[in-house]
């Protein structure tokens, strides 16, 4: 019952977020809006249509304390377009992420990249005179490692979708 | 594209089809102010009789006139401004009833379909803009869409916690051709508000009420807006505890009511808020502990309590401090389930208990925190006015404020028995609401005795509003207490800017009484303390006159009991210390 410190000052842990939300004009933006206006954190955000077209599923990767993380979860389910939301980390979850990162490969870094790609179970999806285009799909620490293993001089652009989640098992989010 | 330019049988126009709307949701007045966007709308509703249309000045009063008719009757307010600068005049009304929970449909022009994010001549991306201040928001792209948006804006705006809901229609689209078929209900699998609390939680908050040896009631704005009053009442006066109202939940308990412990807050009464600071167990009903009620929470929270929060909105609990016992649902159902429970319940209050802390209690009533000092003959008292305009409307009418000091001493000193007679703007705090509030009111009640406390600032945020009241014959009270200052700024830079009036002197005032004469209106000035209650008498009076009442009140006078900023509830300067502004200084060093 008591509380020493600020909500917001206390540990912060990061959350997967699943949401479904009405797929209409605007409601990405509410969802943008809200995080925004009430200064929560947003690591990434992924949106696309579901299976039924008239549903869009968002996954949020979040951080913060336990008592903002239940804040931004009655605030998600406030907004008026979402119909569903779903702390994964509430239970069992997969979360992945998708990544192509163009690397130098010339010489020597050639037999390099590839080795390190293979090691991480990377494709080589692209193949140009003095480069590779490397596709890795995995969690985000994994993509962060892989990253890391990379000398920060070869690698030429990444790009990132940011993650998806998914419960484990019988823990389904669906309308 | 379709034909739906072309009329075919059975077919209205858009604009036919929202008047229809607005007549099958039984809207009496629909405040607004016509341009561009929406001539189709203003052509339409020429050719009806079903609602009246009330012409404002500005459309940021249209917004609050609305509000404030809502406030008053419980019904959703109705506001219709066109596009661009219409709109954007708009926000801050909308913005004021955002957060006070205030149930509004805002119905926009907006350019043809054709022009959106063309940078046409008045757009401006309302959807966009009033985002973050509305419960929610539509843009209707389709004319046989209307009729159902208007239905889910006005279902939005009333139930759960209520809001504003704003509706943009763009100009081709009301003067299209559509069948019109209002649905009889709506359903969303995306919004199902919650109504009746959770049993096994209401008992448990019974429980633990019954064990309480310090209990305190805490209500706010959404036991009036929930209609809970009469089941608060029972409650209360079943238990023995005493109650505190916020300045959002004022009238909710009767204030002259002897378990009524006055307002609590920045600027509550002493008993509110020592008994909130020591209380062991506390039921908040419709109220969500910011940061004017409790002052620092961690200073709220440094000394242990047992918390029971009833609200409608589950994002209110556990905010901005952690609650034992939350209860989502509708106030008043659930205090009506609680009354059920206590009804048959053999258990009753710790009455020995109960006793001393009342004892205690009435130790801190006898700070008398709620007085000041009226033995000037010379000089009028702003206290001293509210005081006496309580009496002479004998505490029935609907007060209006704006937003700063005068808005703390209506507060303080008018004593509301009843919800919904006291109307300002608590959350959003906006100054030159209070002629529109007044203007809503009196349109809802036009018997009833309106008055408007405000400052000489704040009128003149929206003084043009004077000729709305001409216009359609509105006879409030305007009861302008004016010190000359921006007082609560000049009470602040006093205690905490060492007396620095940093743009808080306010120059160049108009002659009030001329200014009221020219828009056909009676105007006063009082300023002496023997003729306050005369002149009061004499306006009230005058049932048929919007009265302008001009008091030249105390410069220098503050608002006590106060709470600095970032202080706790009970760490209070009363207007008795010595020294009241040194008091202020020390705390804030």
């Amino acid at each position: 019952m008591q509380m020493t410190l600020p909500m917001r000052w206390k540990a912060k842990m990061k959350h997967i977020i699943s949401l479904l939300m009405e797929n209409e004009a605007g409601a990405l933006s509410r969802v943008a809006g809200l995080f925004s206006a009430r200064a929560y954190n947003i690591e990434s955000l992924t949106v696309a249509p579901t299976e039924d077209a008239t549903l869009s599923r968002m996954t949020i990767v979040t951080s913060g304390s336990d008592e903002v993380i239940e804040q931004i979860i009655k605030q998600l389910n406030k907004l008026i377009d979402v119909v569903k939301v779903l702390d994964l980390n509430d239970g069992r979850y997969i979360e992945r992420e998708l990544m192509l990162v163009k690397v130098k490969a010339a010489g020597a870094l050639r037999e390099e990249m590839k080795r390190i790609s293979d090691i991480f179970r990377g494709r080589i999806i692209d193949v140009a005179d003095g480069s590779y285009t490397i596709e890795l799909t995995g969690s985000g620490s994994k993509l962060d490692a892989f990253l890391e293993a990379l000398d920060k001089t070869v690698i030429l652009e990444t790009v990132r979708t940011g993650a998806s989640g998914i419960g484990r098992g019988d823990r389904i989010l669906k309308v | 594209m379709d034909d739906s330019n072309q009329q075919k049988v059975g077919q209205i126009s858009g604009a036919e089809i929202i008047m229809r709307c607005l007549q099958e949701e039984n809207v009496k007045f629909v405040f607004g102010y016509p341009g561009g966007a929406v001539l189709h709308i203003y052509d339409a509703l020429f050719k009806q009789n079903h609602f009246k249309h009330i012409l404002v000045r500005h459309e940021q009063a249209a917004v609050h006139a609305a509000d404030a008719f809502s406030r008053a009757t419980g019904e959703v307010g109705v506001a219709l401004v066109t596009s661009g600068p219409g709109a954007t005049n708009a926000v801050t009304g909308i913005a004021t009833a955002y957060m006070d929970s205030i149930p509004l449909v805002v119905i926009s022009g907006q350019v043809p379909t054709s022009a959106i994010g063309m940078d046409a001549f008045q757009e401006v991306d309302m959807v966009g803009v009033t985002r973050p201040c509305v419960k929610h928001n539509f843009l209707i792209k389709d004319v046989r869409d209307i009729a159902i948006t208007i239905k889910k804006a006005f279902y939005i705006a009333a139930s759960g916690r209520p809001g504003p809901v704003v509706v943009d229609i763009p100009k081709d689209i009301t003067a299209e051709f559509a069948e019109y078929d209002y649905p009889k209900t709506i359903e969303m699998r995306s919004y199902t508000p919650v109504t009746k609390g959770h049993s096994g939680q209401i008992k448990k908050a019974v429980k633990i009420l019954l064990e309480a040896k310090r209990p305190m009631i805490y209500t706010g704005g959404g036991l009036v807006l929930g209609d809970a009053s009469n089941e608060l009442v029972k409650l209360a006066r079943t238990l023995g505890y005493p109650v505190t109202n916020t300045l959002m939940g004022l009238g909710g308990y009767p204030a002259t009511d002897k378990q009524y412990l006055g307002m609590l807050g920045m600027h509550g009464t002493y008993e509110a808020n020592n008994a909130m600071q020591d209380c062991d167990v506390l039921i908040a009903v419709g109220a969500r502990f910011d940061d004017r009620v409790i002052g620092n929470p961690d200073h709220f929270l440094s000394v242990p309590r047992t918390i029971i929060h009833i609200d409608v909105d589950p994002s209110s609990i556990s905010k901005r401090v952690k609650v034992d016992v939350p209860i989502v649902g509708h106030v008043q159902s659930v205090l009506a389930e609680m009354n059920e429970i206590l009804a048959a319940e053999t258990n009753k209050p710790d009455a020995a208990a109960l006793k001393s802390w009342w004892a205690k209690i009435d130790g801190w009533r006898g700070k008398k925190s709620a007085s000041y000092d009226g033995s000037s003959t010379s000089i009028i008292k702003p206290q001293y006015v509210i005081e006496k305009l309580c009496e002479v409307t004998k505490g029935d009418a609907f007060v209006t404020s704006d937003v700063g000091q005068h808005q703390m001493w209506a507060a303080q000193y008018y004593k509301f028995d009843k919800p919904r007679r006291w109307i300002n703007s608590g959350g959003l705090g906006t100054m030159g609401v209070g002629l529109p509030y007044a203007m809503g009111c009196q349109l809802a009640y036009p018997d009833a005795q309106v008055a408007c406390v405000t400052g000489e600032g704040s009128i003149q945020m929206n003084i043009q509003e004077l000729s709305t009241c001409q216009q359609f014959h509105l006879p409030i009270k305007v009861i302008l207490l004016n010190n000359r200052y921006l007082g609560m700024v000049r009470q602040w830079q006093e205690f905490f800017y060492e007396n620095r009036y940093s743009e808080s002197y306010m120059d160049s005032l108009p002659d009030f009484v001329k200014l009221a004469e020219s828009y056909g209106h009676v105007g006063m000035n009082i300023e002496k303390p023997a003729d306050v209650e005369g002149a009061l008498q004499d306006a009230f009076a005058m049932k048929d006159k919007f009265v302008f009442m001009n008091f030249l009140t105390d410069k220098k006078e503050n608002v006590f009991p106060m709470v600095p900023n970032g202080k706790g509830i009970s760490e209070m300067i009363l207007g008795s210390d010595t020294n009241a502004n040194d008091a202020a200084d020390e705390m804030e060093g």
